[in-house]
């Protein structure tokens, strides 16, 4: 990484927060895998409302079905019963009109494009025009602190600098809506307490709305305006938490009592749900 | 210099002792046909009148390294390009047909690529008849091209170039179904959530993905589109082209003219050969990948 660049947005742009317009509204859903041997309950009745300008982490373990909940909120996996709007439309409408923004756990960059001309990606087939194309380019990759790297291929980058450059493609095309699948989950822990202090202040500054996978408990707490605690076969959600911290985070608000407090309950829930019988 | 040296030693090695065997190959071969000559003429003869004997046969059963060389250098400087006689003029029209059968073998093997890859039907109708067609010797399938084409009145180049194009089709589709195949689940799940038509999915991620695969069948392709235009000029009986020559010299016993023209055509595929690799290395090793 090297760089402990900051963002350099007005901290004046900062939105008000949450206006209650629900942004994703999920009832009653379930989604039942039909593998070969027998059918397997991925997610089973799921209600969840998401308002504009949360920050909603998913958090489980692994199996509780968070990264199908995100890929069924993305149109990437249909749902077999239940009510899911994102933005008021079906999920493949919002899809189609490109309502939101998704990083996958691993960057995904394309090997033969430049750091550039990735983040570009998206906006080329939209179907701007170059010169716009490289403006909002460089915006986003200011945004995540990579200016400078337009140029570079993704080999020439660390791990953590190539998530900052798919955060800063899912950005490109400014969708009010951001879905994130673990995006630090393959990073070290120095690395990743650096990124989620970005990711906050983006998220603070840009006033997005933010569904966040993950299965740390700190990274959850330190995010979130709100924790959706998850369990395993079936996917249910098992709890959801409020995390009423101000909205401004450092990483040393992880030693304050509150943190601490909700970090437990999280904890709690978890243990709660896990199942140790196999 | 020594560095050099002892990298190229192994190859130098080998190269020594395949011109050794060669020499010893020749002596052996063309030893009765030089021992039955010495006996018509009635002259007495040691072990190195044999030697040079069979060194300097005018129809050798095995010409020697030597010979082959200064025949080739005959033709290629003695006579000019557009000459006959000029075995460059015989690769050149031979190279007009690999090229066009090549150009033919890719299209067509790309076309097939992708509707296997794109519709369902395609690949399980269309797939078993590919390598159905791969398993016909092309020995039996020239000569009735060449007849089938000629009484539609098409003769010369276009029937040599189908030829070659039926050869080569074969390992472009193979690998470029591969290749389309090979795209990473996550970068098509990102074109999905970018809203992308297949179109740009096609362009934009799938055929970039699968271009190392392409150029690997390109450079297997482009070396039997020459063996099909090669084969293609034995049934044409043509007059013209590096399988003519080797046909004639067949006929008329000139193994010395049969070798040269099989350096020559081995020269030929290096040269198409290595002007794909320049191709890839221009295209697919754009900065882009590390070492691969």
């Amino acid at each position: 990484m090297g760089s402990s660049s900051t963002l350099p947005v007005a901290e004046a742009i900062a939105t008000t927060p949450a206006e209650n317009r629900p942004i994703v509204d999920i009832r009653t859903l379930s989604l039942i895998f039909k593998a070969a041997d027998k059918p397997v309950t991925a997610l089973d009745g799921i209600d969840l409302r998401i308002n504009s300008g949360d920050f909603v982490s998913l958090i489980g373990p692994s199996g509780c079905g968070k990264t199908t909940l995100l890929r069924v909120i993305a149109d990437l996996e249909q749902p077999t019963s239940g009510d899911i709007t994102v933005n008021g439309l079906t999920p493949e409408a919002a899809r189609l009109k490109r309502a939101y923004g998704y990083v996958f756990q691993a960057p995904a960059l394309y090997p033969w494009r430049t750091v550039e001309r990735n983040v570009t990606l998206p906006l080329e087939i939209i179907g701007l025009d170059k010169t716009e194309r490289q403006r909002r380019s460089a915006q986003q990759l200011a945004l995540v602190g990579l200016a400078g790297f337009e140029k570079k291929f993704p080999w020439q980058l660390s791990g953590g600098m190539q998530q900052r450059v798919s955060i800063a493609r899912a950005l490109a095309f400014e969708p009010d809506l951001l879905l994130m699948d673990e995006p630090f989950g393959a990073l070290d822990e120095i690395t990743r307490d650096h990124l989620n202090s970005q990711l906050s202040r983006l998220w603070r500054t840009t006033g997005k709305t933010c569904v966040f996978v993950t299965h740390s408990i700190s990274e959850a707490v330190f995010l979130s305006t709100r924790i959706v605690v998850m369990s395993p076969r079936p996917g249910r959600i098992l709890d959801v938490i409020d995390c009423d911290l101000p909205r401004e985070r450092s990483l040393e608000m992880r030693e304050s009592q509150r943190f601490q407090d909700i970090a437990a309950r999280v904890r709690h829930g978890l243990a709660e749900g896990h199942s140790y019988d196999e | 210099m020594t560095a050099f040296l002892k990298a190229r030693m192994p190859v130098l090695a080998v190269g020594i002792s395949i011109l050794l065997l060669w020499y010893g190959g020749a002596i052996w071969l063309n030893a009765p046909q030089a021992i039955e000559g010495f006996a018509r003429a009635g002259r007495a003869w040691g072990a190195m009148d044999l030697v040079h004997q069979t060194f300097a046969m005018k129809r050798p059963v095995l010409p020697t390294p030597d010979q082959v060389l200064s025949d080739l250098i005959d033709s290629l400087f003695h006579y000019p390009p557009t000459s006959i006689r000029n075995l460059l003029y015989h690769a050149g029209v031979t190279a007009e047909a690999t090229l066009l059968g090549f150009l033919m073998g890719v299209a067509f093997g790309a076309l097939l690529a992708v509707g296997i890859v794109h519709l369902k039907t395609l690949d399980s109708s269309l797939m078993p008849w590919v390598i159905i067609s791969q398993t016909i010797p092309i020995l039996a399938i020239a000569p009735m091209v060449v007849v089938i084409f000629g009484n539609l009145g098409f003769t010369g180049l276009l029937p040599k170039a189908v030829i070659s194009m039926y050869l080569c089709f074969f390992p472009i589709t193979i690998g470029l179904v591969k290749g389309l195949r090979s795209t990473d689940p996550l970068a098509l799940d990102l074109m999905r959530t970018y809203s992308a038509s297949v179109s740009q999915t096609f362009w934009l991620l799938r055929l970039p993905t699968s271009l190392p695969y392409l150029f690997t069948s390109i450079k297997v392709s482009i070396a039997i589109s020459l063996i099909g235009a090669i084969v293609a000029e034995l049934p044409t009986g043509g007059t013209a082209g590096l399988g003519a020559r080797l046909l004639s010299g067949s006929y008329y016993g000139q193994t010395v003219q049969i070798w040269s023209a099989l350096v020559m055509s081995a020269l030929l595929s290096l040269t198409l050969v290595g002007l794909a690799g320049l191709a890839e290395r221009l295209i697919v090793g754009r900065g882009g990948r590390k070492g691969a």
